[in-house]
């Protein structure tokens, strides 16, 4: 089937998660920060089915927003919410927050304007049939040994929120 | 216009894929209907189960044998009054029902009711099926959240655990499941729901017997799972009553309160119709090959209609069981009347044309339905598990099992 509405779906999604975003660091209530996370998630989600990558997005939404999103609202559910409101916020990161923000803009900027002799100007066509099948060619053939260094990553990272979290092993 | 209509008919695909709006809108609308139906019928079988396996009657005074009781009980819920707690948080209690009713509809445009049954057929099927159900407990944990009240509290943080942790075990039964469908074959696997039934069919067996035991033993992993998934007895802790009073759903009442209920059932028929998917068979009817040919295949199509005959007959011993007072007389018509209406239909389906293409359909459902039986037969048997063990039959019992059935699937696919 051909894809109808391109455009709109384009600016509607990418709108959806930069609001979204935006919602996320504005909000002083922690519930509502992550609820809009997951919304942002979503947007992002939405974003590539368009670019013709399913597994991805489906990956996205089951990761992310079903699992990852889910653990953080535990967490933040048994914060006391009324005292961490009324609490003054401190951070004293604001120079480098501004620094990051101005260097992130110019890249953009930069990206804008120069990117077209940067960057082939013409999207990969890949057929979303495949994508799963070529999804997994590239993780279990081409960037095999990466992918099981990152494995094992997570593995020593699970072990040690095991060895931390318990008192006696 | 007519000719857009007609256009579809001829095409061998779903809808969805053949890119023709106003046949997916019937679809999604028709499946909508049944889905409330469904629904419906569970709510007034549930009651009467689970009453007749603790020697009691059940709902008898709506209607005869309790058969309105479902929609008077919709109606009490409409126009009850709609409470929200004083200091809840307004947007997000208002909004958790709806993303959870949106959830637990949204997963049944890839469920394959028939070869072109189905509102669209997805290259990712089973695992938007697992993604869009998992965004379910979002919707429970903020609707605890947001009522600002403990035992909600509680309910929702039971919820989230259970859900999460169950969730591994039965994504890894079902990549078990997926694994077969590219092993002992040439060409690759899928995730389409379509695609895994039609791999069973080229393989000419149901992935629950496929390297006995491994398919049993992951199929056994995922129906305990997707039990859990479902917040159902006996991992009903999430609203155990005893303990939580309703659990994440107390503070609700009326027409949200009617939502969750909508979104448990249709979320229970998701999960079952998923595990139909990957292991039953799906659409295919039994032993297609074993008892294979043209009078068999007759008999197996009549089926069917014979099973609605059967419960027109039901109905009708129902009618002259009641008793032969006065007052009873409407009931008795009732009563009468349904079973006329449950054996016109039953003859309906004996017609050929009807009979050919309700087939597919009829199977699904007789699959989904006996998962719907098991649902209930778990809630009159099993005693509700405590919290701990819970957890550990979910991480140190289901998680293990299902890696190893993976590993072990992995291997009889090389070998074998």
């Amino acid at each position: 089937m051909q894809p109808v509405a391109t455009t709109f779906f384009f600016y509607f999604l990418s709108g959806l998660t930069l609001i979204a975003g935006i919602l996320v660091i504005t909000r002083r209530n922690p519930v509502h920060s992550a609820l809009a996370l997951i919304l942002a998630l979503l947007g992002q989600a939405g974003l590539y089915l368009m670019l013709y990558a399913p597994f991805v997005a489906g990956v996205q939404i089951i990761l992310y927003a079903g699992g990852i999103m889910v653990l953080f609202l535990f967490v933040i559910m048994l914060v006391n919410i009324e005292k961490s409101q009324k609490e003054e916020q401190f951070n004293k990161q604001w120079v480098v927050g501004i620094l990051a923000a101005v260097a992130l803009g110019v890249l953009f900027v930069l990206v804008y304007t120069k990117g077209k002799s940067l960057f082939p100007d013409r999207v990969a066509q890949l057929p979303e049939q495949s994508n799963t099948q070529q999804i997994a060619v590239m993780l279990y053939g081409n960037y095999m040994f990466t992918f099981e260094i990152a494995s094992l990553l997570l593995l020593v990272a699970i072990i040690g929120a095991v060895v931390m979290a318990k008192k006696r092993i | 216009m007519l000719e857009y209509i007609k256009s579809y008919l001829d095409s061998n695909t779903t809808p969805g894929q053949a890119g023709n709006l106003f046949w997916a809108s019937v679809y999604i609308l028709l499946i909508f209907l049944g889905l409330s139906v469904a629904v419906i019928a569970m709510n007034w079988l549930e009651r009467k189960i689970l009453a007749h396996m603790q020697v009691r009657l059940g709902p008898m005074r709506v209607g005869p044998h309790g058969l309105l009781q479902p929609i008077a009980d919709a109606i009490k819920l409409l126009i009850k009054e709609d409470i929200m707690p004083s200091q809840a948080d307004g947007f997000v209690f208002w909004v958790a029902p709806i993303v959870v009713v949106i959830t637990a509809f949204t997963v049944f445009i890839v469920v394959p009711f028939g070869p072109t049954h189905a509102v669209t057929d997805m290259n990712i099927g089973v695992l938007f099926m697992l993604g869009v159900s998992s965004l379910s407990v979002l919707g429970i944990v903020t609707a605890g959240w947001a009522s600002n009240s403990h035992y909600p509290l509680m309910g929702a943080l039971r919820s989230s655990a259970q859900m999460v942790s169950y969730e591994i075990a039965m994504g890894l039964a079902v990549v078990s499941a997926v694994l077969m469908t590219s092993l002992n074959q040439t060409g690759t696997g899928t995730l389409s729901m379509i695609g895994i039934v039609q791999s069973q069919q080229v393989q000419q067996i149901w992935f629950a017997f496929k390297f006995f035991p491994l398919g049993l033993i992951a199929f056994f992993v995922f129906a305990v799972a997707m039990v859990a998934e479902t917040n159902r007895a006996p991992f009903d802790l999430p609203e155990a009553e005893s303990e939580l009073t309703a659990g994440f759903h107390t503070e609700y009442s009326g027409f949200r309160w009617s939502l969750f209920f909508l979104a448990e059932y249709s979320a229970m028929i998701a999960v079952s119709s998923i595990a139909v998917t990957l292991w039953l068979g799906g659409w295919l009817r039994p032993f297609p090959h074993l008892l294979s040919g043209s009078t068999w295949d007759l008999v197996f199509s009549l089926l069917p209609g014979i099973t609605f005959l059967l419960l027109g007959l039901m109905a009708f011993v129902g009618v002259f069981r009641m008793p032969k007072h006065p007052y009873f007389r409407v009931q008795t018509i009732g009563l009468a009347g349904f079973g006329v209406v449950l054996g016109l239909i039953g003859l309906l389906l004996f017609l050929p044309p009807v009979r050919d293409r309700i087939q597919d359909v009829f199977w699904f459902s007789a699959k989904v339905a006996f998962f719907m039986y098991l649902y209930i037969w778990y809630r009159g048997t099993f005693p509700r598990y405590r919290f701990d063990q819970l957890m550990k039959v979910g991480w140190k019992v289901l998680l293990p099992v299902g890696i190893g059935v993976l590993i072990l699937t992995a291997v009889a696919g090389v070998l074998l």
